[in-house]
């Protein structure tokens, strides 16, 4: 089993969780976040005090498959989060050890 | 008594005995023969002449210039301030209309309005002795009453303006401590000099030829008195934590403009009130206050756009505060044109003050208390001897109206105004630093006033950590019956 996390602007949430409840993933987790790459952010004033905002919103998105769909996943997830304009995010892989479904108590593979 | 009270003890000491008493002897040993008008606040024990339109007008009026303060300055101010400050930034304002009331009544009034000297008032309307349904000189359609609680109002808001200096670190009970002093050594004679009978600089109730200034609703008595005031403040207690280099933006300009408007609706009892009838004065004043907000919001937003690029929200709103202010001393004075003329160039004038000069000269007036109030008073105070016309207020003409002299009198006023509030709230800061403390601590400070000065959380929005949620966060102890001591 592999996380897949992915950081994404906002806007593109329903549209990834779209993209993933068709290839039959429904779970997925998600947390607001901010964060900067090259996209640098912007520009406020109050009362001419000038403040740059570095950081920019962004969506964490966590999302646990079976390794043999992780390549698939983590496709359908960039085509969906991509604009082709700075910011669009990034995707981290990782494995997992175990996974636990709290109410049933069923590990690993049946969990997800 | 603690060996550290003694000096400023005395600094009081002598401070009470310039203002009452020696101008009391030094005027009584070479006064000149008075002329009619002369001897106490005149209270017509007939009351005839109170007429229920001067009296609703003036007490809607009071009614509106207490809004201005609460919840208008109390919004406007508190979103400016950082989240953590909300409450207490909120709270300054508030207590000021408990504070001051009580002050007021006690011997605050009569200090300001009776006559006694041309800098102080005596204690003839102490404990409200003698200020009942009678009217008096001050507004014959009206009970003396109404025309105390009137002014009652802007001794609330007058100490509430310069909250906006020492924003996010002062004190609360130094900040009590502090407006109850300055409300006796400051606001009430400057009050006194220019709308009390007798006054120095009263145009309209002098004992003898004296420095008349046009000072309609308090250009002078409360936006210079307090936006000076403010910059002493802002110089003395030094500059927030950060300042400079962390960024300090408004936790909710959306307060703010909340504020503002009530600030503009509520000033129209400031300025129209003034004229303490309901009459074609109060309608004159009304219509220039409203004029000059509007052109005074525009002329901060235009300058704003053309220097910065964007015309911002704080700006208009800021704009428009200039505008009242600056239209203040003039609104019973001078013609509507005249009253865009003073709004533009208040709205201009002001955004640089509080943009340009202030980052030039680095100090920290949180909510530029001075750049709004100071300066906008000090623009619209002289305006107003430039464009006083007797057309609109018999007998009262300003440069237009081929009375340039008036000018010279409006920046004596000035002068006078600008010389007590630095002079005095230097020495009154000087005391309650002494006597309690000034400034909050670091720790204090960083943490916010909300809840090192008041133990309280402004918003409490539900979420996982939070005690309405059930999370893992605040729990309640005791039962929540409170500590049992």
């Amino acid at each position: 089993m592999q996380m897949i996390e992915a950081v994404i602007k906002p806007h593109k949430i329903d549209a990834v969780k779209q993209s993933l409840a068709k290839m039959g993933i429904l779970g997925v987790t998600a947390i607001e976040c901010k964060g900067f790459g090259r996209q640098m952010g912007h520009t406020e004033r109050y009362r001419g005090a000038k403040m740059d905002v570095g950081f920019v919103p962004k969506v964490l998105l966590k999302v646990c498959v079976k390794s043999e769909d992780v390549t698939k996943a983590a496709g359908v997830i960039v085509e969906a989060a991509r604009t082709g304009e700075v910011g669009d995010g990034k995707i981290f892989i990782y494995p997992i050890a175990q996974v636990i479904r709290i109410r049933t108590g069923e590990t690993n593979e049946q969990a997800l | 008594m603690n060996r550290k009270h003694v000096a400023p003890l005395r600094a009081l000491a002598l401070l009470v005995f310039l203002f009452w008493i020696a101008p009391a002897a030094a005027y009584a040993a070479d006064a000149p023969q008075p002329l009619a008008g002369a001897g106490p606040v005149k209270i017509d024990p007939d009351t005839r002449n109170v007429n229920s339109g001067d009296v609703a007008w003036m007490l809607t009026s009071s009614a509106l210039v207490l809004m201005m303060t609460g919840p208008g300055l109390a919004l406007f101010y508190s979103g400016l301030v950082r989240r953590k400050n909300v409450l207490a930034t909120m709270m300054q304002s508030f207590i000021l209309m408990c504070i001051v009331t009580i002050l007021w009544a006690i011997v605050g009034y009569s200090l300001a309005f009776d006559h006694h000297n041309p800098f102080i008032g005596g204690l003839r309307f102490a404990f409200m002795r003698e200020v009942g349904a009678n009217p008096s000189e001050y507004g014959p359609g009206i009970p003396h009453a109404t025309w105390m609680v009137y002014q009652l109002m802007f001794a609330i808001i007058t100490p509430g303006l310069i909250c906006g200096a020492y924003a996010e670190r002062m004190k609360f009970s130094a900040m009590m401590l502090f407006s109850a002093l300055w409300l006796f050594c400051i606001y009430c004679p400057l009050a006194h000099m220019v709308w009390g009978k007798g006054g120095l600089l009263n145009w309209a109730l002098p004992d003898s030829p004296n420095i008349a200034a046009f000072d309609f609703a308090g250009g002078t008595v409360v936006h210079i008195s307090s936006g000076v005031s403010a910059l002493i403040c802002a110089l003395v207690l030094g500059k927030r934590m950060g300042y400079g280099t962390t960024a300090m933006p408004p936790h909710s300009v959306v307060l703010s403009v909340i504020g503002a408007c009530l600030l503009w609706v509520g000033w129209f009892g400031f300025n129209a009130g003034s004229a303490v009838a309901a009459n074609a004065l109060a309608s004159s004043a009304f219509v220039n206050t409203h004029f000059a907000t509007a052109a005074a919001a525009l002329g901060w937003m235009f300058a704003e756009w053309l220097k910065s690029g964007k015309p911002t929200v704080l700006g208009a709103i800021s704009g428009a505060v200039a505008g009242l202010v600056a239209i203040t001393p003039a609104s019973g004075f001078v013609a509507p044109m005249s009253a865009l003329a003073i709004g533009a160039i208040a709205g201009v004038v002001c955004f640089f003050a509080a943009t340009s000069l202030k980052s030039a000269l680095g100090y920290d007036d949180s909510l530029d208390a001075f750049g709004v109030h100071g300066v906008g008073g000090t623009v619209g105070a002289i305006l107003t001897g430039v464009f006083a016309v007797s057309v609109i207020n018999s007998g009262c003409k300003g440069l237009v109206d081929g009375n340039p002299h008036q000018v010279l009198n409006q920046l004596i006023a000035v002068l006078v105004s600008w010389t007590m509030a630095a002079v005095g709230t230097f020495i009154l800061l000087k005391i309650v630093d002494a006597l309690v403390g000034l400034r909050v601590s670091e720790s204090d400070e960083f943490e916010g006033l909300d809840l090192s000065q008041h133990g309280e959380s402004g918003y409490n929005i539900e979420d996982a950590f939070s005690a309405t949620y059930g999370g893992g966060g605040a729990t309640l102890v005791n039962g929540g019956h409170g500590e049992s001591h």
